[in-house]
């Protein structure tokens, strides 16, 4: 039996212990990666005048609009493909390796292992040697966005079906229907909507993690905001963020309302 | 009696309403739709993407002898294991410290946007303007902060710090708007001050979630790390890998970091597990 007071200097002790070593952890932290806080922290009002005065798109701007568009098209484009073909693969393969519909549970270790390693790969990684044999080219931008994504998409899919799918599973096998039947009548439609809120997820998040992919192939919306970022034309390279935003925040309430409905 | 026997030898053949396989809704309208459309735009894009004149049968072979230097012949190349630990490390106390700046501000920052605590207007501003900040990837972020405080650790940590601070917001106002509201009604009544109600009753509901969400950001935070790191050449492990990649065309060493940043993404989920379970449990 405990009572309340010792209880409650019991709970103030742990709390105290916790907040105790979480505050050493970044302090530590800031002495070795030599972090000045009071810096850090100036810096932020600092980037911020810099950016209002530096970033704010001028009349001669708007000539490098039709290009920055195209080029945003382009990743948007390019971020729905690859993330559509992620999604086409990983199904298959989330079928054979989740523990509902997978085939034994070798196979299911085999695909969990492949799908956290595709997944931990640095972005950076796969750019890179991509960029090496498949040169400066859109295609390279689409390979990198479709092996990270597909090491996501396959997890996120057998959760689904784990968690959404079992029991009408059962349902449908006790009628005696056969493998095929229960996977294409009974999971498959079961799963759709939940498939595709994470799809919709996905893309957003393409579109963001292109810029970086741009950054490092010469690709899309990434590339040119580099260019025009080194190159010191930062009113070019403010409007290419306010097109990111424009985009991305348009994308997020698309999928907010298709979710509203499907789900 | 006639009747009634012909009735019984010739049975009509009862009439059952066709059984609809599928009910008809707005929500499959809209599924049919949504993937339709993608399907269309995933075909128009590739058929029309530019791949530079590269012959892939060419580049795949490529690709196959770069994986299989880097896969199967790791090593630790010119930089040495040493050097490449140290990389390692900042990068992880990177993530760390950023995480840690992010949930104390997200936390702050949900408490006064959630809809159940705070008064709409000052709500609505706050969650307008984390939407605008996280819409901006992380990797301009420092690239901005770079121009003031120049490149190097400060500037990466103040861009995943804006990142993470505006993605917890989102996700923990999200959990502290799941709470009953007679919670805070009844504290309310009592006259709880605002900070108390905060601290008594809503830190220890959600403190389980909380616990997910920030670990879920960590992981997150390495992963930008690591693309600051080459992008922006702020340094860490995610720099050695640019290099070893991009300029130096080292595919053994590629491969070796790979592998370093593999295990330590295995091994944070691994801790993550744990603590999620022991706040789970409680």
């Amino acid at each position: 039996m405990q009572s309340p007071v010792k209880y409650l200097s019991r709970k103030g002790w742990h709390q105290t212990a916790i907040i105790a070593i979480i505050g050493g952890i970044y302090v530590f932290g800031s002495w070795i990666l030599n972090f000045d806080n009071l810096n850090g922290l100036l810096a932020i009002p600092k980037a911020f005048a810099w950016l209002g005065v530096n970033f704010r798109p001028n009349a001669n701007t708007m000539e490098y609009l039709p290009r920055i568009l195209q080029k945003l098209i382009q990743t948007v484009l390019l971020a729905i493909a690859s993330t559509v073909v992620a999604a086409i693969i990983s199904i298959f393969v989330a079928l054979l390796g989740s523990k509902v519909t997978g085939i034994n549970g070798f196979v299911q270790t085999i695909v969990r292992g492949i799908a956290s390693f595709f997944r931990n790969i640095p972005l950076v990684a796969w750019s890179m040697i991509l960029l090496f044999s498949f040169k400066q080219s859109d295609f390279t931008g689409f390979l990198a966005l479709l092996l990270m994504s597909i090491g996501y998409l396959i997890r996120a899919f057998m959760e689904i079906i784990e968690d959404e799918a079992s029991e009408t599973m059962l349902a449908l096998k006790a009628t005696g229907a056969s493998y095929f039947q229960v996977i294409f009548q009974a999971v498959l439609p079961q799963i759709l909507p939940s498939i595709l809120s994470w799809i919709l997820y996905m893309i957003e998040n393409n579109v963001r993690d292109a810029t970086l992919v741009g950054i490092l192939t010469g690709t899309g919306i990434g590339f040119i905001f580099d260019i025009y970022y080194k190159s010191f034309r930062f009113d070019a390279a403010g409007m290419t963020v306010l097109a990111i935003i424009f985009v991305v925040i348009a994308l997020e309430i698309i999928s907010n309302q298709i979710r509203k409905v499907i789900l | 009696m006639t009747d009634s026997e012909s009735v019984l030898q010739q049975p009509k053949t009862p009439k059952s309403p066709e059984i609809k396989l599928h009910e008809k809704s707005l929500s499959r309208t809209m599924i049919i739709v949504v993937f339709a459309s993608l399907v269309l735009i995933t075909g128009y894009t590739l058929t029309h993407l530019d791949t530079a004149g590269v012959q892939i049968n060419v580049a795949i072979k490529e690709l196959m002898t770069t994986m299989n230097q880097m896969f199967l012949q790791p090593n630790a190349g010119t930089d040495g294991l040493p050097l490449l630990l140290q990389a390692l490390g900042s990068s992880v106390i990177l993530s760390i410290l950023t995480t840690i700046i992010g949930a104390v501000f997200g936390f702050l920052f949900a408490v006064l946007a959630s809809k159940n605590l705070t008064n709409a207007y000052l709500g609505a501003s706050i969650r307008v303007i984390m939407a605008v900040v996280r819409a901006i990837p992380t990797i301009i972020w420092a690239l901005i902060f770079s121009i003031v405080c120049g490149l190097g650790t400060t500037a990466a940590i103040l861009g995943l710090s804006f990142h993470s601070v505006a993605y917890l917001t989102k996700a923990y106002s999200e959990s502290i708007e799941g709470i009953d509201e007679s919670t805070i009604e009844s504290l309310k009544v009592t006259g709880a001050k605002f900070w108390v109600i905060v601290f008594q009753a809503i830190w220890p509901t959600i403190v389980a979630s909380f616990v997910s969400w920030t670990f879920i950001r960590l992981e997150i935070n390495f992963a930008n790390a690591i693309a600051v790191g080459a992008a922006a050449g702020a340094g860490g492990i995610g720099y050695q890998l640019f290099v070893a990649s991009g300029m130096s065309f080292d595919f053994h060493e590629t491969g070796f970091i790979v592998y370093m940043v593999v295990l330590v993404t295995f091994v944070l989920e691994f801790i993550a597990v744990k603590i999620r379970r022991f706040y789970l449990s409680r």
